[in-house]
């Protein structure tokens, strides 16, 4: 069973974000950056299914040289090749553009399954991998919690939660998944994993070297456009209830609920 | 000279914070104020491959250079664990498996060497006695010659792990008349007859490691437990005593490092007179001290494994230099880190009480100061 799972770089979810001064995007200065954690995941599904029934997992990222960090470390936790797509005409893509260089990249691969997370922690998009499915021709499920691949390896069964119930698909074969927080706790790499990552293979690809027009990528080419950016608004103060009995400090919050707050 | 991380270094670097900061650091407050030992967060330490990183892999090791183990010590002190759990991995992995895998036999090493790597036994080193400490040559206990058998008899004090551990590694005289010359080292398991263990200590700080003594009355092990040759448990001891007083001091540092970011984000958040505190020229010294304290004590630390890993495997007066660094110059910046938090420094929901309590054993343990730089003298 060979899989591939996309790969997106996100700032550390305990980064402060701060944006920048077009109000447009985020002052990237000093940002950690990790693996999507949905991605990873995706990373962990493909590698037990790997270890079941055999194959090879192929990572596939896009982005800023930088992202081979995140391959390197799907390949230390057990990935076998990764593909990096690089080129700086994709800075500042859209979901749809992304999903177009995803897709090129991925075509010519073997693949019976391909993960991806079901959002990028950073933009909260979540378009990436169903377009990705839309331009491959395969069938998307999303949210998956549980994945069962047939014995056979044929095909597949998702669970997928539905307001506190469960959604069981079938799929036949190929697929793309999207992964869900609750799939499994993803694996932490070793150091022999991380020494064995260094000689496994992880190319790069251009946009032209998949046949790609740089025009339709970048900034240029967005069919979707981030007007502002802002910030959360900043928490109100907190107001102590005043009083001298706990019955005046329990009239008193009683009417702030009803009349300040109208909770009650 | 250089002491830049490779990029597996750093991944790997990473990898140990994120899985001792999720995995066992939520566990660590509890174990520390009840003085209990985790057994739990010490199995997992040896699952993800930190107990015997430096050890072969068929001896259930990851073949890591030295410079990796000072790497992963220094990130589960970064990643927040107290000093009890990390000087329980220090004894076990440092003082006494790798004493088996220096000085033992094949069939020693394969004997004992993977289960102690993996966690599944709990390693222990006993040198230090109720009356001897720093003079290493006037141990008492000793091991006398039956057979095929050594009959040890005498005790050992402030042993690390004594309590739990299932591997000791022992130093004994077995030439009464002899000083230094006279010491030999054994393995000793749990469960032989006459080899006993006292009460875990009721200790300060690194109080989720326990301490007890050791009681050795007509204890009788094999002849093929000694390790190495009679006589030379005093080289075999010091060559213990120089990790003890280098790459075991890894967690410290990096400990340090959690304490200066919660100092950093206590002085950010924390307001008094309209402002942040960290506004205020005497809690921006406490902070600039800290961090001068940490990279120096990076740098000695960092050395030695260099030195280690260029082939150079004793480095007396440079572990000696980084053992006293660390040990007296962390008093003050643990000192600060807690009066940098006033009230709050002195309960322990805010841990900089805990890594105060802890860092006052690095001027003791592995030698005093006073002794220490006896020994410096010495070489220098």
């Amino acid at each position: 069973m060979n899989i591939v799972v996309c790969i997106k770089q996100v700032p550390d979810t305990e980064t402060q974000i701060k944006i920048a001064s077009d109000n447009k995007s985020i002052v990237t200065d000093d940002i950690k950056w990790v693996m999507n954690p949905y991605d990873e995941f995706g990373v962990e599904e493909a590698l037990r299914l790997k270890e079941k029934f055999g194959g090879e997992v192929t990572v596939v990222g896009l982005g800023p040289k930088r992202v081979t960090e995140s391959l390197r470390t799907a390949l230390a936790m057990g990935a076998d090749k990764a593909v990096l797509i690089t080129d700086d005409a994709l800075e500042g893509s859209d979901s749809l553009a992304v999903a177009k260089a995803l897709a090129a990249a991925i075509k010519d691969l073997e693949y019976d399954l391909i993960f991806t997370g079901q959002r990028g922690v950073d933009d909260d998009m979540g378009v990436a991998g169903a377009s990705l499915a839309e331009l491959l021709g395969i069938p998307h499920v999303a949210l998956a919690v549980k994945v069962e691949v047939a014995e056979d390896g044929k095909s597949v069964k998702v669970h997928r939660p539905v307001e506190g119930q469960t959604l069981v698909i079938e799929s036949g074969l190929p697929v793309l998944i999207t992964a869900q927080k609750g799939l499994n706790e993803p694996r932490y790499a070793s150091l022999p994993g991380i020494m064995k990552a260094k000689k496994k293979p992880l190319d790069e690809k251009s946009l032209s070297d998949l046949g790609l027009d740089s025009a339709q990528f970048g900034q240029e080419g967005r069919k979707v456009k981030v007007l502002e950016l802002t910030p959360p608004p900043e928490r109100a103060a907190g107001k102590i209830v005043e009083g001298e009995t706990p019955q005046e400090k329990a009239a008193e919050l009683a009417r702030l609920l009803h009349e300040e707050a109208k909770v009650i | 000279m250089d002491f830049a991380l490779t990029d597996e270094q750093k991944m790997f670097k990473e990898q140990v914070i994120r899985f001792a900061t999720k995995e066992i650091k939520p566990r660590c407050q509890e174990h520390d104020l009840k003085g209990e030992f985790d057994f739990e967060s010490f199995r997992k330490l040896g699952e993800f491959g930190i107990l015997g990183l430096h050890f072969p892999e068929h001896l259930g090791g990851s073949d890591a250079d030295v410079m990796t183990c000072v790497v992963a010590g220094e990130a589960l002190g970064e990643a927040g664990l107290d000093g009890g759990l990390t000087l329980a991995y220090g004894a076990h992995t440092f003082l006494c498996a790798d004493t088996i895998f220096a000085h033992g036999t094949q069939a020693q090493q394969e004997k004992y060497i993977p289960d102690l790597a993996s966690g599944e036994k709990i390693g222990c080193m006993g040198l230090t006695e109720p009356g001897a400490g720093s003079d290493v040559a006037s141990i008492s206990t000793r091991a006398e010659k039956r057979g095929d058998r050594y009959v040890l008899n005498g005790s050992k004090m402030f042993i690390t792990n004594g309590p739990i551990a299932d591997v000791a590694v022992v130093y004994a005289k077995t030439d009464r008349d002899q000083k230094h010359a006279g010491i030999s080292a054994f393995i000793v398991e749990k469960g032989t007859p006459g080899f006993s263990a006292g009460k875990p200590l009721n200790k300060m700080g690194v109080r989720s490691s326990h301490t007890s003594e050791l009681i050795f009355e007509d204890c009788e092990i094999p002849a093929e437990n000694l390790l190495g040759q009679e006589g030379a448990g005093f080289l075999m001891a010091m060559r213990t005593v120089e990790w003890d007083r280098s790459t075991l001091m890894a967690p410290f540092v990096g400990g340090m490092t959690y304490v200066l970011r919660r100092c950093v984000r206590y002085a950010l958040e924390r307001h008094q007179f309209g402002r942040p505190i960290a506004e205020f020229q005497a809690i921006k010294h406490k902070l600039a001290e800290i961090k001068i304290f940490i990279e120096a004590a990076r740098s000695l630390v960092y050395r030695i494994a260099w030195c280690k890993d260029q082939g150079r495997p004793l480095n007396h007066l440079e572990a000696a230099v980084a053992k006293l660094f660390i040990g007296d110059w962390s008093l003050g910046p643990a000192n600060d880190a807690v009066t940098l938090h006033g009230g709050y420094g002195y309960c322990h929901e805010y841990e900089v009480e805990r890594n105060f309590r802890d860092s006052r054993l690095a001027p003791i343990g592995g030698g005093t100061s006073e002794i220490t730089k006896k020994i410096i003298s010495k070489l220098i």
